[in-house]
């Protein structure tokens, strides 16, 4: 068999770095008690994301955002959150270690993330967020640019994501 | 594929995102002790099934993860309307006469 392809001109794979993942569920009313311990304003509109420093934050429900940090800023931004709790009640849940990110990138992105993705992306805004399905593996797509997409999946559904990716990645290099 | 419009999200969004949850507007009774068998079995299980318009819950269980509820002809698959959960039938006319 060929070697599994990662890149091509049009479309390239890349599992990413790890990073510090956070799932934060705030009354939205308590969100300016947050948005301090973040240090991030936190969009309130569901899709919306924001990014300043490394740090990052995508609002995914009515009440609930995905954080996203250096991994060497975790255990301080738990700490923030930990003492922002008598202001105000929340969950903060450190799941860096739920998941994988995968970085879909090239002109033929959005083409080829369709291959999975049952989403009309054509009217995802770059810099939102959006929690969707890639075929039956629940994931959280983020659009960095046009061109740039960022999944990311649990890792217990990573092989199968993972192999989705390559066998289409096979398809768009012979031009199928 | 149904496009369902998330009340939430305000967005329309893939049916795969969403799973259907029953009836909607089914209140739970506030003191079942003193419900009788077949008052019990009424709840539980008996449910309009219209044919025609109807008000059911669905969950954008792969999206925000809100239950809502929905109007959807039966018939056509139609939806009519989406609404967030705890709020009150729409009036059908009024929907009717907007279109």
């Amino acid at each position: 068999m060929n070697a599994p392809v990662k890149s091509f001109d049009a479309v390239s794979v890349a599992v990413l770095p790890p990073v510090a993942r956070l799932n934060l569920r705030i009354a939205p009313a308590n969100l300016a008690v947050a948005s301090a311990a973040f240090g991030l304003t936190l969009p309130t509109k569901i899709g919306q994301g924001v990014a300043k420093k490394g740090h990052a934050a995508w609002c995914l429900g009515p009440d609930e955002w995905l954080l996203h940090a250096p991994e060497a800023d975790q255990a301080a931004i738990v700490a923030d959150f930990t003492a922002a709790r008598v202001k105000a009640p929340h969950s903060l849940t450190v799941i860096s270690d739920r998941e994988f990110t995968i970085a879909i990138t090239g002109p033929r992105a959005q083409e080829f993330l369709s291959v999975a993705c049952p989403l009309d992306l054509s009217r995802m805004a770059p810099g939102t967020a959006k929690r969707t399905l890639f075929d039956t593996a629940q994931v959280v797509l983020i659009r960095d640019a046009d061109d740039a997409f960022r999944i990311e999946v649990w890792r217990s559904f990573f092989p199968h994501v993972s192999d989705l990716l390559d066998i289409a990645l096979r398809e768009f290099a012979c031009g199928l | 594929m149904l496009l369902i419009h998330c009340p939430y999200c305000d967005d329309t969004l893939p049916e795969l995102e969403f799973a259907y949850a029953g009836e909607a507007h089914i209140a739970r009774p506030a003191d079942p002790s003193k419900l009788s068998d077949e008052e019990w079995r009424d709840f539980l299980f008996i449910r309009s099934n219209p044919r025609g318009l109807h008000a059911e819950r669905w969950r954008h269980i792969n999206g925000c993860g809100r239950f809502f509820n929905a109007l959807r002809d039966t018939v056509s698959d139609r939806f009519l309307t989406t609404y967030p959960a705890g709020h009150p039938r729409p009036d059908v006319t009024k929907l009717e006469a907007a279109e």
